[in-house]
Order: C-alpha cells, then sequence, then structure tokens
C-alpha cells in the first residue's frame, strides 16, 4: 500500500537526484575545461574563487544576464519548448540508478535507488530514444539551414546507434538474467562485465559517445561546418539548458556504464573494509559510483582533446556496418556460451 | 473505484483524445508528428496505470523513439511541413464523419443492447507483465508468430536496402545502364 511516508521518500529522492544532475552538470563543465586545459598544456580557469571552483557559477551569473533572441522567422513555440524537451530526458534518466544498498539514519532504513524496477534496462533505451526530440526540434524550429542540419544528423546519427547500445545492454541482462539495474550491479560481486563482455562494453563506449553527441561523433554541432549545429540560435538560458543537457547526459552514460560493466557502488578491494576507522572507504558505497564515474568522464575528455571528428559517411557505416553486426554476434556468443557453461 | 483513480484516467484520457484530435486537424507535418507522439507517450502512461509497464516502455521506446523519429526526419529532410489545403482524396471526410458516426451508434448499442453487465476480467497473477513472463510467453507458447514477423521485418529490411542501391560503376568509370542491370 503507498503511504503518504513513501510519496515523501520519492520525492526527496526525486529532488535529490535533479539536484545532483543539475550541480554535476556545472562542475563536468569546470572539469573537462580544467582536463583540455592541461592536456594542451594551459593552466584553464582560474579566476573566480579557488582553482577557479567557482567559475560554473560565474557562468551561470553571465548567461542568465545575457539577452535572449528568437528569430524572427523561427516557430515560436517549438523554438522555446525544444531546450525544455531535451533537458528533461537527461533529468530523469538516472532515476533507476542505484547508488548504495541502504543506510540506516535515525534508526530507518533508506535504499539508496529511487526504484529498482525489473525493466530498468528498457527504461533506459526509452528515455535515451526519447531524448532525440529536444536536438532535432531546435534545429528544425531556428528556420536555419546549419540548424537544420545539425538536427538532421543528429537525428540519423542516434537513431543508428541506438541498435548498439540497446544491444550492448543485452550481455549484462543475460550474464545476470535480470534487467535490474541492482540485480546486475550485484551479479558482478565477483568480477565485473567488463571482463565477460569486453566487446559489448567496447560498443557500449563508443555507442555512448555518439548518443551523447561527444567528440569524435560531434557531428551535430561541427563548429567548422555548421557554425554550432543545432543551438546556433540560441542564446541566454535557453543555450544554457542545451549545454546542461549534454553535459548532463555525460554524467548519465557514466553512471549506465558504471553500473552495467564496472561493478557499480561496488568496491574493487572490498577486502579492506575490515580496516578500523577508515575501512568503510574501502567498503561498497556511492563513493565508488562517484570515482567510476569521474574516471569515465576523464576517459570522454581525454578522447575529446585528442582524437579528430570523423567524417559523417564513416560515422553512419561505422554505426551500421560494423557496431550493429558486432553487437548481434556478441549477443549470440554469450548466449551460446551462457547455455554451454551452464550459467 | 476511487475519485482519484477516476481524476487520473479522464485526465489521461483526455489528453489522448485532444492529442489525437490535434493530429489530424493541425495543418503543420511537424506538429501532427509531434501530437501523435504525446499521444503514444500518453497511451504508454495508460499502461503503467494498469500495471504493464513492460508493454508501456516498449511503446515508448518502438513508437515514439524510433518510427516518430524518423517520420520527423523525413518530413524535416523533404521540407513537407506544411500540408497541403485541398484533399487529394476527395470524399473522406464525409467518408470519415460517416464511419465516426457509426463507430460512435455502435458502443451506444452495445452499452444499451447488452443484457447482463460484462463479466469482470480475471484477476491476472502480479507477474503477467514481467519480461520473464513475456519472454517465456514470446519464446515457447507464441515462437512461430514471433518467428514469421521477424521474417517479414527481414524481407522488409532487404527491400528497402535493395531499392536503395545504387548501381556499382564497371572498371571504366562509367555507370552501366539501367536495363542492364535489371537483365542480371
Amino acid at each position: 500500500m503507498i503511504t503518504a511516508a513513501m510519496v515523501w521518500e520519492w520525492v526527496i529522492k526525486s529532488v535529490i537526484i535533479c539536484l545532483a544532475m543539475t550541480i554535476g552538470f556545472a562542475y563536468v563543465t569546470l572539469y573537462e575545461r580544467k582536463v583540455l586545459a592541461r592536456i594542451q598544456v594551459r593552466v584553464g580557469p582560474n579566476r573566480a574563487g579557488p582553482w577557479g571552483a567557482l567559475q560554473p557559477l560565474a557562468d551561470a551569473v553571465k548567461l542568465i544576464f545575457k539577452e535572449e533572441l528568437t528569430p524572427a522567422t523561427a516557430d515560436k513555440k517549438i523554438f522555446f519548448i525544444a531546450p525544455i524537451i531535451t533537458v528533461l530526458p537527461m533529468l530523469v534518466i538516472t532515476a533507476v540508478i542505484p547508488w548504495g544498498e541502504s543506510v540506516t539514519i535515525g534508526g530507518k532504513t533508506f535504499n539508496l535507488y529511487l526504484t529498482d524496477s525489473n525493466i530498468a534496462t528498457l527504461y533506459l533505451m526509452a528515455v535515451t530514444s526519447i531524448s532525440v526530440y529536444g536536438i532535432t526540434l531546435a534545429g528544425w524550429s531556428s528556420n536555419n539551414k546549419y540548424a537544420l542540419m545539425g538536427g538532421l544528423r543528429s537525428t540519423a546519427q542516434m537513431v543508428s546507434y541506438e541498435l548498439a547500445l540497446g544491444l550492448s545492454f543485452v550481455g549484462p541482462i543475460m550474464l545476470a538474467s535480470s534487467m535490474s539495474i541492482l540485480d546486475i550491479v550485484h551479479a558482478q560481486s565477483k568480477i565485473w562485465y567488463i571482463f565477460f563482455q569486453p566487446a559489448g562494453f567496447l560498443l557500449f563506449f563508443v555507442a555512448s559517445l555518439a548518443e551523447v553527441n561527444r567528440a569524435p561523433f560531434d557531428m551535430p554541432e561541427a563548429e567548422q561546418e555548421l557554425t554550432a549545429g543545432y543551438h546556433a540560435e540560441y542564446s541566454g538560458m535557453k543555450f544554457a539548458l542545451f549545454f546542461m543537457a549534454e553535459y548532463g547526459k555525460m554524467i548519465a552514460v557514466s553512471m549506465i556504464g558504471s553500473s552495467l560493466f564496472l561493478g557499480g557502488f561496488l568496491s574493487p578491494v572490498g577486502f579492506l573494509s575490515n580496516i578500523p576507522v577508515i575501512g568503510f572507504l574501502f567498503g561498497n558505497g556511492p563513493h565508488w559510483l562517484l570515482l567510476k564515474v569521474a574516471a569515465w568522464l576523464f576517459v570522454m575528455i581525454w578522447i575529446r582533446a585528442t582524437w579528430p571528428r570523423i567524417r559523417y559517411d564513416r560515422l553512419m557505416a561505422l554505426g551500421w556496418k560494423i557496431m550493429f553486426p558486432l553487437g548481434l554476434l556478441n549477443v549470440v556468443i554469450t548466449a551460446i556460451v551462457i547455455v554451454l557453461v551452464g550459467g | 473505484m476511487s475519485l482519484g483513480l477516476i481524476f487520473m484516467y479522464s485526465a489521461l484520457a483526455l489528453v489522448v483524445v485532444v492529442s489525437g484530435i490535434g493530429l489530424i486537424t493541425s495543418r503543420n507535418a511537424i506538429y501532427a508528428a509531434l501530437f501523435l507522439v504525446l499521444n503514444f507517450v500518453t497511451v504508454a502512461l495508460l499502461y503503467i496505470a494498469l500495471g504493464a509497464p513492460f508493454i508501456a516502455l516498449a511503446q515508448v521506446t518502438v513508437y515514439a523513439g524510433s518510427i516518430m523519429v524518423l517520420f520527423l526526419f523525413v518530413i524535416m529532410l523533404l521540407g513537407a511541413e506544411q500540408l497541403p489545403i485541398a484533399e487529394p482524396l476527395r470524399g473522406q471526410r464525409v467518408l470519415g464523419i460517416l464511419l465516426a458516426v457509426a463507430f460512435l451508434a455502435e458502443m451506444v448499442l452495445f452499452v444499451l443492447l447488452r443484457g447482463a453487465p460484462t463479466v469482470a476480467g480475471q484477476a491476472v497473477s502480479p507477474d503477467f507483465s514481467t519480461p520473464t513472463t513475456i519472454g517465456m510467453l514470446l519464446f515457447e507458447r507464441y515462437l512461430l508468430p514471433f518467428e514469421m514477423t521477424a521474417g517479414v521485418l527481414l524481407a522488409a529490411t532487404v527491400g528497402a536496402i535493395f531499392m536503395t542501391r545504387q548501381p556499382r560503376p564497371d572498371r571504366k568509370g562509367a555507370l552501366p545502364a539501367i536495363p542492364e542491370e535489371s537483365k542480371e
């Protein structure tokens, strides 16, 4: 039975998730600028606050006070609603990712996840597939050739790579014989799935880069050919929402990938958790998820700093002719091995 | 049914009907497609309310997330946003209204003429919509329809690829004439 206390718990957890994604977005921008700067032997932002720690706040203040322009020939309604549609999926997608087991506060036990559903991975697929609308509509409603091209590119790209992304989910689902992320994480307590599913991990990583429009797949916003792609006409807070969606999605795919392939909140050095005082640092918990997400984000930023953008037809060929068959093959081989080993 | 449930179902039903009407009345293809997406997502919410989240999320992934995205893609690529004011099929509006009236009459007649109230559906077990149950049904009881659907989809895919295939240039670099291609 649903009680008022349960509803309040859900509301509070949802607010925490949304706030965490928003704050996470703000600091991932700083993280990216700092890491890119270090890779290019620069210092990076260091004026606002100690080590530039207040830079995201300064950026936010600047963006709030910027003038917002709406092109005269734009489709006003869709132009207004597109940034909102882009941000919503990124705020809700991590609802099914567990942050840890449970904590006891004041004699009451709270689970560290909003929901543990037996269709969690399907939920991830559904939200990912919806998230393309905002970008497409932004490109179309701007009534600008470059923006439209950016929107079309992102549609084609996300539809193509969604297949490989979905197929890469199937490996962990079959190994854990459950679609719940919590079960998948628990099934990795002995060995992470990256070792059982190296091809699946690679597929997930490449497809997720394409899905969040990161380099080397950031074709929809290629500056040199499309000015800024789908958000060329956006300014002020509306632009900030697109920015937020991009970085929020980076956090989301890092959390999903860490949970599916890197053991999520499980600690790789759990045997050290019996050490007194500092033992909890080596036990399972949200800090391990945070650490894995930070490492994952670092690799994404590193790739952006290192690799050039790939050509558009190559991108499509990679998605359809290499990743999709590889994903199917991975599923078939995993299934055969599971049957043979009797897992 | 409690008042809250009635309120929730009527709100969802209202969105479904209004988005359906918006779909057929808007003269801009993009808006029509977006109304259809709203319709699909709201119907998915109805499925969730009925305790079938699997089918709900499958509906969102497949219809709203893939098929409608491709619709939008084609509309934008062809620049076919503005629908013509004149209808290409003459008389379809009259026919549509007639069919709608017939459908409404059938519904009213059904409610009026049915004898006993319809039997309440059997209580289904709580796990009727889990992925395991659905998977077992698909791969054991309904294996033949499942495989036949897969075959039909595969045939459609092969056909689409064949139709968009470009004639391969021969060694001299010239495109072969199309009749020769079809003789092979």
